[in-house]
């Protein structure tokens, strides 16, 4: 079993020191296009969450007898099949917000986090530690979506979790929304502007210059 | 134990097995909650429904205000009979059980049944009725779209539209669901006095002649709509509906 140092650095490790998104910037699509809203966020952070884990674990328990020439076949089918059934639990509990993450949730397969994570990590390490890595790397990956979210939200919409909390002029209220902010593109912003701060407190992410 | 991996037996061992598991579990999600989502579908459809004649439902939840102030009903085309439903569900199932025949029409629907879908919403505070809700739908540029529309109690005037489903792009021809587009519709005529179909959808339209303007940049979509009205407005589907509610007032 490996101590409980590695384990600690494999589970937290992602959230800042090895961000998915910040540092390696995998997933970026997904945090452009769920992210206008936090209620929706939390959905599909929880959903990728559930599918990078569950994935990992899966793969781990079976790398051992996965043939090397078809291992990236085997783990798509194990993903597909994982963000299916997400996709048909949303639809079962949670049918508005799948209508609108509409796509979204099924364009996990692609999202090259789980994709990596399968390969880089759940290929080689032992069911426990894989499991750990997946629920890490789904934390890094929220964190930044919840962020992202946050402020869209806050200053596009002027409310959080649909609650309203800075009145929009148009209801009769004090605040002129940043119509920008409702747009994907402002993601990219807010993205840059996280990345910038966590390589100022974290100098060691900065790259070479070339 | 990586060779011993790649023999081919090893590999189609592996492959068929995991195949077998995963659509174990990927028939088992979606028989398993296929109720509950179909249960989510029909309440989405009440709600869109009551979207569509500007109910607002959100203090109390659509199946609420649907079952308190909508009642389903379905009128045959061809005998003119209307017949009442209990619920949405029992209309939808007496629906599916007759059968549907072949249709000439430029809307691209392929085939409709004799009973077409019709829903009477009643006052907040008295059983008048103050619009009816038609189903419709027509091709756009990518498939189908399906859409509510609700009129007034003379089956004349157009109270609100409500494209509730539908594969057209986002952005372009998606803009079919924008509710300010959607929006120009109300107060249009449907149909003129003798029961022709009043309403079009144009380039460049002219609001006094009973036009709505054409989406830019989603022609085919535009058009579609207009189809959509040609058709299930006229005497092909609820245009005799629609003579009956100007002639006897509300059914």
């Amino acid at each position: 079993m490996a101590s409980a140092k590695e384990m600690k650095s494999v589970l937290f490790g992602p959230i800042l020191a090895n961000n998915p998104i910040a540092l390696q910037i995998l997933g970026v699509c997904s945090a452009l296009a769920v992210t206008s809203k936090l209620e929706n966020t939390l959905v599909m952070c929880i959903a990728l969450t559930f599918v990078l884990v569950l994935s990992n674990v899966s793969i781990s328990i079976i790398r051992n007898h996965i043939p090397s020439s078809v291992r990236i076949i085997v783990q798509m089918t194990i993903i597909a099949s994982l963000v299916i059934v997400v996709d048909q639990l949303l639809q079962a509990y949670a049918y508005n917000i799948a209508q609108e993450l509409s796509v979204f949730v099924g364009l996990i397969i692609t999202n090259c986090i789980v994709m990596g994570r399968a390969e880089a990590f759940a290929m080689k390490e032992k069911p426990g530690m894989a499991l750990l890595d997946g629920l890490g790397n789904g934390l890094g990956y929220s964190v930044v979506l919840l962020t992202v979210a946050f402020f869209r939200e806050l200053f596009g919409s002027g409310s959080l979790f649909g609650l309203q909390i800075m009145p929009l002029v148009t209801e009769g209220g004090w605040y002129t929304p940043v119509g920008l902010l409702v747009l994907p593109p402002s993601a990219f912003f807010i993205i840059g502007g996280f990345i910038w701060v966590l390589r100022t407190f974290r100098p060691e992410q900065v790259e070479a210059k070339e | 134990m990586a060779t011993k991996n790649d023999t081919i037996g090893k590999t189609f061992t592996v492959i068929i097995l995991l195949c077998l598991v995963c659509s174990i579990v990927v028939s088992g999600a979606a028989v398993g909650l296929k109720e509950r989502q179909q249960a989510n579908a029909a309440l989405a459809k009440q709600g869109n429904i009551l979207s569509s004649a500007g109910i607002n439902f959100s203090g109390r939840g659509a199946e609420v205000v649907f079952a308190e102030r909508v009642k389903v009903l379905s009128y045959n085309h061809q005998s003119g009979e209307v017949t009442s439903y209990a619920s949405l569900p029992a209309m939808e199932t007496a629906l599916v059980e007759s059968s549907a025949t072949s249709v000439q029409n430029s809307a691209g629907v392929r085939d409709m049944r004799a009973e077409l879908p019709v829903f009477a919403i009643q006052g907040e505070d008295n059983d008048d009725v103050q619009s009816y809700v038609i189903d419709v739908r027509g091709a756009g540029l990518w498939g189908m779209m399906y859409g509510f529309v609700a009129l007034s109690s003379d089956g004349q005037t157009i109270q609100g539209l409500n494209f509730y489903d539908h594969s057209e792009t986002p952005g372009l021809g998606g803009e079919i669901q924008n509710p300010r587009w959607a929006g120009r519709f109300e107060g249009k005529k449907a149909v003129d006095e003798d029961g022709n179909v009043a309403i079009r959808v144009v380039k460049g339209a002219n609001a006094d002649n009973n036009e709505v303007d054409a989406l830019s940049g989603a022609t085919i979509t535009s058009n579609g709509v207009d189809n959509t009205f040609q058709f299930w407005l006229s005497e092909k589907a609820y245009g005799s509906f629609l003579t009956k509610l100007r002639e006897e007032g509300a059914i």
